[in-house]
C-alpha cells in the first residue's frame, strides 16, 4: 500500500488567550490528534463548537486563523511535512494541492469581482492552468455541480446568485485548481434545508467525479454521515472516536457519540386542541414601511392554552414577521388578533401592562437579548420588579426559584451574561420571560444558534416549564425535527401564506403538498444512502433555487 | 489591579493641578491682584517664576488662573455632556420627526465655527464666570450630542432594547438603564478629549479678551499680558502655555486608561 495523501500525527494547536484583569497567557486547543487520509477519500470532522474541528481543518493548509498557531506535531501531505517548508512552500501548497471551501460564501467572495475570475484566479496563478484552459475546467466543474446556466453564470458577480449558489460556486473554487485535497468547512450550516440538501448532493457528485480528497467539517452528524467514508468525533480538542461512517452511526462505541446520535430523540404526547384558544390570528396581512409587497398574506392561526404552536418555514417565509406582529412592533394592514379573550391593539404603544406581562418573547441570539451590563439577577428581576413591583428578600427569592426552575441553582445571581456559557444565557432569557408569568411565550428560532446537545437541554427544559407553568409556546423555527420534539399543532409558512395547519399528527402525515413534502423529505436523517433516496423522489426543486 | 505606567504620570501631574487649583488661596505665596515688585523680574527665592508685566507674582497668579481656567472647563464639559448625551440619547429614543429636528437644529449650530459664534455672544452679554460657561458648554454640545446619538443608534437596535420595550418600559428606563451604560466607554473617552478642548477655548477667549477679565487670571490671560515679554527675552508667557500642554497630555493618558478598564469589565462589549 502506498503512503496515505495527509498524515496528521501528534497534532497540537495553542493560542493566546487575554483574559480581562489577568496576564495573558498560551492555552492549548487541540491535544494531539492523529489522522490519516487517503487519496479520492473523505473524512468528516464533528464535534461541538469550540470542539477544534475548524482549527484542525485549517492545519491542513499550515494555518492558524487569528492567535491561533500549531505548537507541535507533524503535518504531511503528499510526503511532505508541511510544517517545515516555510512561508514560501506553504505558498505553493496553498490554493493548489490544498484548498479551502468557508461556511459562508457570500463573505468570502468579493463583491467587486465576477465569479470567473475568482473561480480560475488560483489555477492562473499557481501556472497550473493558461487562462482558457482554467475557464473550460470552470464551465465544466459548474455544470457537475448542477448550477444553472453553466456557461455564463461565470459572467455573474456575487450578489447575482443565491446563496445556495454562491456556495456551490465556492466549491468549483476549490476544486478548479485540480487540488489534492479540499478542506469544506460547515459549506452547507448557513443554507436552508432545502437549499442544503442540493448543495450536498452537488458537492458529494463533484468529489466522486474528481477523485480529490476531502475533510468535511460540520456539527451536523446527519450531514457528514451523507458524504463522508470515515468520521472522526471531536470535544474539546481531543478524539473522541473514529471509524468508518457505518460503525460510527449505526454502533457508536463512545458515550459522547452515542448521545450526538441519539440527539433529537425528545417525544412529546400531541394535546387535544381545547374550544379556548388563548391566541387567535385572523385574516393578517402586513408588509413593511416603504415595500408594496405583503410579507404575510392572510395568515390565521390559533394556539391553545398550555399547548405549543409551531410555525415552521425557510428565511423569508414570513415566520419572523407573524412574531413581529403579534407582539405589536409590526402593526398589520389588516387582520385582527385576540387573545386570551379581548382583542389585542394593533400597535405596541395601545397594550395595557396586562396585555405585555402576558405575551413574552425569547430570542434567537441569548447573546444580543440581554445587556451585557446587566448582572443575570437585574435581568431577571426588573420584571418581577415592573409588574409585580416585588422589592428586597422577596424578589431575590423569587429570583432564586426562577433560577432553580431553569436548572441554573445558585452563584448565577450576581453574573453578567459574558460569563455563561450559550446554553445558560438561553436559560436566562427564558427565566426572564417566565418572570412575567405569561400565557404565551414566542419563542423565536430559540435553539437554532445553539450546538444539538445543549439545545436537546433547552427543549426539554421548555417542554418541563410548560407541564409546570401551563403556559403556551408559539415556536418559530425552520428546522422540522425541533417541530416533531415539541409541537402540538404545526403551521407551515411558504412565501407569508400558511400553506398548511392543523394538528402534529395531521401535518406530518400524508398526503402532503409539495411544498410540505419537500421540506420535509429535506431533513438530514442519520442513515447512510439517504441522500441518494432524496433526490431521486423529489417532487419539487428548492425553494432557494 | 495595576496601574499601567503612563496613566500613574497622567493621574499624579492631573491630581496636582486639580488640587492646586481646589487650594489655591493656602499654597499661592502671595494675592492674586498683588503687585509685590518690579516688572519682570527674574525668579528668585520670593518669587520662584518671577513676576509678571506690573510686578505680580507669577507663581500665585498661574495658580489662581489654573484654578479659574480648569473650573470653567470641568464645570463646560459637565454641562456639554449632560445636555448632549441627553438630547441625542432621546433624539434616538425618539425617533422619526424629533430626531429630525433636533439633528438638523445642531447641524445649523455647527456650521457656524464655534469660536466666532462665542466672540458673537460674549460681545453682546456680560462677560461673567456663569455666562462663559453657559456658552461653552451649549455651543460644545452640538459635538458631544453627534457623538451619543450615533453610539446609541446602534444600542437601540440590539435585541435587549426591544424586549425592554415590549416589557413595556418607558423611555427614562431605556436612555438611563439599557443604553447609557453600554455607551458609557466612548463617552469617557471623549470627555478627557473635550476637557481639553475646553481649556484651549477658554484659553482663547480670554487670549482674545473675551474670557476672564483683569484683575482675574487665567492661563490665556497670563499669555496675554506677557506676550510683549517674549521679545525682551522674557519667558513669562511660556509658563501657561507648558501648563495648558501637560495639562492636556495627563488627562487624555488618564481617559485612555479609563477606557481600557471599562471596555475590558467583565460583562464589557468586548
Amino acid at each position: 500500500m502506498s503512503d496515505p495523501l495527509v498524515k496528521v500525527k501528534n497534532l497540537k494547536i495553542g493560542a493566546t488567550v487575554y483574559p480581562p484583569g489577568e496576564k495573558p497567557h498560551d492555552i492549548e486547543i487541540v491535544h494531539g490528534v492523529d489522522f490519516e487520509l487517503e487519496k479520492g477519500k473523505v473524512l468528516g470532522l464533528i464535534g461541538e463548537s469550540g470542539a477544534g474541528k475548524s482549527t484542525i481543518g485549517l492545519s491542513t493548509l499550515g494555518y492558524g486563523r487569528g492567535g491561533v498557531e500549531i505548537t507541535g506535531g507533524e503535518v504531511w501531505i503528499n510526503g511532505r511535512d508541511i510544517l517545515k517548508g516555510g512561508l514560501g512552500a506553504l505558498r505553493k501548497l496553498r490554493g493548489s494541492e490544498v484548498t479551502y471551501v468557508s461556511q459562508s460564501a457570500a463573505a468570502s467572495f468579493n463583491p467587486a469581482k465576477k465569479i470567473m475570475d475568482q473561480v480560475t484566479e488560483a489555477a492562473i496563478r499557481h501556472g497550473k492552468f493558461s487562462k482558457s484552459e482554467a475557464e473550460k475546467r470552470a464551465v465544466d466543474l459548474f455544470r457537475q455541480l448542477s448550477l444553472p446556466n453553466p456557461e455564463t453564470i461565470g459572467n455573474r458577480y456575487p450578489h447575482q446568485v443565491s446563496g445556495g449558489q454562491l456556495q456551490r460556486c465556492m466549491t468549483a473554487l476549490a476544486l478548479c485548481p485540480q487540488p489534492d485535497l479540499v478542506v469544506f468547512d460547515e459549506p452547507t450550516t448557513a443554507l436552508d434545508v432545502t437549499t442544503q440538501i442540493d448543495v450536498l448532493a452537488a458537492i458529494k457528485q463533484a468529489i466522486a467525479a474528481t477523485g480529490v480528497a476531502a475533510l468535511y467539517i460540520t456539527h451536523d452528524l446527519a450531514v457528514v454521515a451523507q458524504v463522508s467514508d470515515h468520521i472522526m468525533v471531536l470535544r474539546n480538542g481531543d478524539m473522541v472516536e473514529y471509524g468508518d461512517t457505518d460503525q460510527i452511526i449505526n454502533a457508536p462505541r463512545e458515550e459522547y457519540t452515542q448521545a450526538l446520535v441519539s440527539v433529537r430523540s425528545i417525544t412529546h404526547e400531541e394535546k387535544k386542541p381545547t374550544p379556548e384558544p388563548v391566541l387567535t390570528v385572523k385574516g393578517i396581512n402586513a408588509r413593511y414601511r416603504g415595500t408594496n409587497f405583503d410579507v404575510l398574506k392572510n395568515v390565521n392561526v390559533e394556539v391553545h392554552p398550555g399547548q405549543t404552536l409551531a410555525v415552521v418555514g425557510e428565511s423569508g417565509s414570513g415566520k419572523s414577521t407573524l412574531a413581529r406582529v403579534i407582539t405589536g412592533l409590526l402593526p398589520p394592514r389588516d387582520g385582527k388578533i385576540e387573545f386570551a379573550g379581548r382583542n389585542l391593539s394593533a400597535d405596541l404603544k395601545g397594550r395595557t401592562r396586562e396585555d405585555l406581562r402576558e405575551l413574552q418573547m425569547i430570542y434567537q441570539m441569548a447573546d444580543v437579548a440581554m445587556n451585557p451590563r446587566q448582572t443575570v439577577g437585574t435581568i431577571i428581576g426588573r420584571p418581577l420588579e415592573f409588574y409585580f413591583g416585588m422589592k428586597g428578600k422577596a424578589k431575590r427569592e423569587r429570583i432564586q426559584e426562577l433560577l432553580d426552575e431553569i436548572e441554573l441553582g445558585t452563584g448565577f445571581i450576581d453574573r453578567y451574561p459574558a460569563e455563561l456559557s450559550g446554553g445558560q444565557k438561553q436559560r436566562v432569557c427564558i427565566a426572564r420571560a417566565l418572570a412575567a408569568k405569561p400565557k404565551l411565550i414566542i419563542c423565536d428560532e430559540v435553539t437554532s444558534a445553539l450546538d444539538p446537545l445543549v439545545a436537546d437541554g433547552i427543549l426539554k427544559l421548555l417542554l418541563n416549564l410548560q407541564k409546570v407553568e401551563d403556559v403556551a409556546y408559539l415556536f418559530i423555527t425552520h428546522d422540522i425535527a425541533t417541530v416533531r420534539a415539541i409541537a402540538d399543532s404545526i403551521a407551515v409558512m411558504y412565501q407569508g401564506k400558511v400553506v398548511r395547519y392543523g394538528p402534529k399528527s395531521q401535518v406530518l402525515s400524508p398526503p402532503f403538498d409539495d411544498y410540505t413534502d419537500l421540506l420535509l423529505s429535506s431533513v438530514p436523517e442519520m442513515r447512510l444512502g439517504w441522500l441518494e433516496e432524496v433526490i431521486e423522489h423529489r417532487r419539487m426543486e428548492s425553494a432557494g433555487n | 489591579m495595576r496601574i499601567p505606567l503612563a496613566a500613574l504620570i497622567g493621574l499624579i501631574l492631573t491630581a496636582i493641578y486639580f488640587l492646586a487649583a481646589i487650594f489655591a488661596p493656602l499654597i499661592a505665596p502671595y494675592g492674586v491682584a498683588e503687585v509685590v515688585g518690579q516688572v519682570w523680574e527674574p525668579s528668585s527665592a520670593d518669587y520662584l517664576l518671577g513676576t509678571d508685566n506690573i510686578g505680580r507674582d507669577l507663581l500665585s497668579r498661574m495658580i489662581y488662573g489654573g484654578r479659574t481656567t480648569i473650573f470653567i472647563a470641568t464645570a463646560a464639559t459637565i454641562l456639554s455632556f449632560t445636555t448632549g448625551a441627553i438630547l441625542g440619547f432621546l433624539a434616538t429614543v425618539l425617533g422619526g420627526w424629533w430626531d429630525q429636528l433636533m439633528s438638523r437644529f445642531v447641524d445649523l449650530l455647527m456650521s457656524i465655527p464655534t469660536l466666532i459664534f462665542a466672540l458673537v455672544v460674549l460681545s453682546v452679554m456680560p462677560v461673567t464666570v456663569p455666562v462663559l460657561i453657559l456658552v461653552m458648554g451649549f455651543l460644545d454640545s452640538t459635538r458631544v450630542y453627534r457623538l451619543a446619538r450615533a453610539v446609541a443608534v446602534d444600542i437601540n437596535v440590539m435585541d435587549y432594547v426591544e424586549a425592554a420595550r415590549l416589557r413595556g418600559e418607558g423611555n427614562r428606563w431605556v436612555i438611563f438603564r439599557e443604553i447609557l451604560p453600554n455607551a458609557l466607554s466612548p463617552l469617557v473617552a471623549e470627555m478627557g478629549m473635550r476637557f481639553i478642548f475646553m481649556v484651549l477655548f477658554v484659553s482663547t477667549l480670554s487670549f482674545l479678551g473675551l474670557g476672564v477679565q483683569p484683575p482675574g487670571a487665567d492661563w490665556g490671560g497670563i499669555v496675554k499680558e506677557n506676550a510683549d515679554g517674549i521679545v525682551y527675552g522674557i519667558g513669562a508667557a511660556l509658563y501657561p502655555a507648558v501648563a495648558i500642554a501637560t495639562l492636556a497630555i495627563s488627562v487624555n493618558l488618564v481617559a485612555d486608561w479609563v477606557l481600557n478598564r471599562t471596555t475590558s469589565l467583565k460583562g464589557g462589549r468586548g
